[in-house]
């Protein structure tokens, strides 16, 4: 991997990056004249289709097919929603690309949004990112002043408007419906699809939500050209004709235990293995791994044995995770508990779910209540049969709820269960020596009482 | 209801009012009309739903709904001067981020989600604050900070204690 150079982050190092003169300096806003001048929509669209690029949102649907889904001769108007409310745990590549690299974004979604016929842009930035916020607000008001924005963009007689929403600290509003209901000025409960966002979204209009870096390699693949992209990553696996192939950079964020966290650009298709010794200099303090979250902790969890998992879309799936997802990988040493990760997954999913579906809705709590049961000293072995049965019961995949954040509830569970079995009896039996064997019914935990009083109780 | 007793100023009646002509109907403003009154008073108080209804030609229970859903917003008293989220999602729980919200919290002596008594601090536990490099890690008012450890904490608590305000002007 040593050979390859980033494209993506390339810029991010130089003082000033987040300016307009910097990134113009550097070649910026160049793919965006000549398209203005030499393309039209459908060129684009295409040059984006040829290159292979798959959303990097975390569900990793082809970009221009999900473009060519708008409706051909719709009076309009069209919109275009930049999926800014990156919240999946472990996850901060599109923070970085907007704090240092706004005028990238911004390119792509001038390009993104001609290409699709947009007149106006919504940028849906979730609350916790001031920093991004300020500067992504100075890049459109810098556009702006450049005519690279507002009416009749550089005499191409095209116009767009771009407007910056800030979000409330929901992480299901990054759900593309979600986010298309919260924009809307509800709460951010997901729709039944279809109608999808192509025909019906935002405003009851045709709608296109792609995600932040989904818009800087447009930037790129405008710039260089859609056979750069695919030069980078790696073809569909021969034995499935389906998959849509896994091209071009893509930003790994790694956190965790390792020993320089970051956000690296990599081809997509490195495995964890060489992403945690080439960029993160290994597990911190000299540790081993235990395991690693592929790619945001809906993902689930592959086993420190299965570290040459290569992280492109088909690589994780293979290997009994949920997906790539958000590709944030991080990396548990071999001091963590099991039931500790099973925790902290259930109580952020039990938080964060919308309250839509009750298979989710009381999914996730019941999930959440067994764990700190099991915390409380207080788990029997069918305790774990339980959280399976939760999570076998909740999401898309089974088809009980409208979006996937109960798959990512879910997925953790499995993961933990099938791939640390072991462990989990074992922390079991030996925090409840007495009850572990019980399987009639008990209660949950008296409403109220801490986990700390009842050690205190008992 | 008497005109002293309406709790949104001419300031933030004009500030909601510039968003309209950014969105194609009044309801999309709802959210960044909260944030105006968020912003201004540190909490949205129940009858400034009711106007910030009026405004959007909406009933009030549409902006109640909307607003409840989220849970960013405080209704019944304003949060502290300064706002502090500390995260305690995987990356951060992995680096010590619940064990810096239990210290930040007994120093502090108030429990998770409370506000002190001078008004100066509310603490309150964040889902991923997506700085997951930087773990453990807070966000408070518009500042990030970094590695947070115990020293960290009590630098800041101290600061917190000496009323300066965190304020967007040393995100760093």
């Amino acid at each position: 991997m040593a050979d390859f150079e980033p494209v993506l982050l390339a810029n991010i190092h130089l003082p000033d990056s987040h300016t307009f003169d910097v990134y113009e300096g550097k070649g910026g806003y160049r793919a965006l004249r000549k398209t203005m001048r030499e393309l039209k929509p459908v060129d684009v669209i295409e040059m984006v289709k040829a290159s292979g690029l798959r959303g990097r949102g975390g569900a990793g649907f082809p970009t221009g097919l999900k473009w060519t889904f708008l409706p051909k001769d719709h009076p309009g108007p069209v919109y275009f929603l930049l999926n800014a409310d990156e919240s999946e745990p472990g996850t901060f590549n599109n923070r970085i690309l907007m704090e240092e690299d706004p005028h990238q974004i911004l390119e792509g979604l001038i390009l993104s949004c001609f290409a699709t016929r947009a007149t106006a842009a919504y940028i849906y930035l979730r609350y916790e990112y001031p920093l991004a916020l300020e500067r992504m607000q100075r890049a459109v008001d810098e556009c702006y002043r450049a005519r690279y924005l507002g009416a009749n963009i550089l005499g191409s007689g095209y116009s767009l408007d771009v407007t910056l929403h800030r979000g409330a600290a929901a992480y299901i509003c990054g759900e593309e419906t979600g986010l298309i209901e919260s924009l809307e000025g509800k709460r951010a409960w997901p729709r039944i699809k279809p109608p999808f966002p192509a025909v019906e979204g935002v405003f009851r209009k045709p709608t296109v939500v792609n995600n932040v870096e989904t818009a800087a390699c447009v930037t790129q693949i405008m710039s260089r050209g859609s056979d750069w992209f695919k030069s980078i990553g790696v073809p569909p696996p021969a034995d499935n004709p389906r998959d849509a192939g896994s091209y071009g950079p893509k930003l790994y964020c790694l956190s965790g235990h390792i020993e320089r966290p970051g956000c690296y650009e990599a081809p997509l298709g490195i495995t964890v293995r060489q992403l945690v010794d080439q960029y993160g200099g290994g597990v911190w303090r000299g540790r081993k791994a235990k395991a690693a979250i592929p790619g945001g902790i809906s993902m689930g969890l592959l086993r420190e044995d299965e570290f040459d998992c290569p992280l492109d879309f088909s690589g994780p799936g293979r290997y009994g995770c949920l997906g790539l997802g958000t590709a944030a990988v991080v990396i548990l040493d071999e001091t963590v508990s099991i039931m500790d990760y099973l925790y902290n997954s259930a109580r952020f999913f039990a938080h964060e779910r919308g309250g839509q579906c009750p298979p989710c809705r009381e999914g996730t709590s019941w999930a959440l209540k067994i764990l700190e049961r099991i915390r409380a000293g207080r788990g029997r072995l069918k305790d774990l049969d339980l959280l399976a049965e939760i999570a076998g019961s909740i999401g898309i995949i089974p088809g009980t709820t409208i979006c996937g954040l109960a798959d990512g509830a879910a997925w953790p569970m499995k993961n933990a269960l099938s791939k640390f079995r072991e462990e989990c009896e074992e922390t079991i039996k030996r925090t409840n020596p007495k009850g572990w064997m019980v399987t009639d019914p008990v209660p949950a935990l008296e409403a109220g009482i801490t986990v700390h009083e009842l050690k205190a109780v008992h | 209801m008497t005109k002293s007793d309406r709790v949104l100023t001419a300031e933030m009646i004009a500030e909601i009012q510039a968003l309209f002509p950014r969105y194609p109907l009044r309801q999309a403003v709802t959210l960044p009309a909260l944030h105006v009154v968020n912003r201004h008073l540190r909490h949205v108080p129940l009858q400034a739903v009711v106007e910030i209804a009026e405004l959007l030609q909406l009933a009030p229970a549409q902006v109640q709904d909307t607003l409840t859903f989220y849970g960013f917003f405080k209704q019944d008293a304003p949060h502290g001067r300064t706002r502090a989220w500390v995260c305690r999602s995987i990356s951060c729980a992995l680096r010590g981020g619940e064990e810096m919200l239990e210290y930040l919290c007994q120093k502090a002596g108030i429990p998770a989600g409370d506000t002190t008594p001078d008004g100066a601090l509310t603490l309150e536990p964040a889902e991923c604050l997506g700085a997951c490099e930087h773990a453990p890690c807070m966000l408070a008012g518009d500042r990030l900070h970094k590695n947070l450890d115990r020293d960290a904490a009590d630098q800041f608590l101290r600061s917190v204690r000496s009323n300066a305000v965190e304020t967007g002007e040393s995100v760093s």
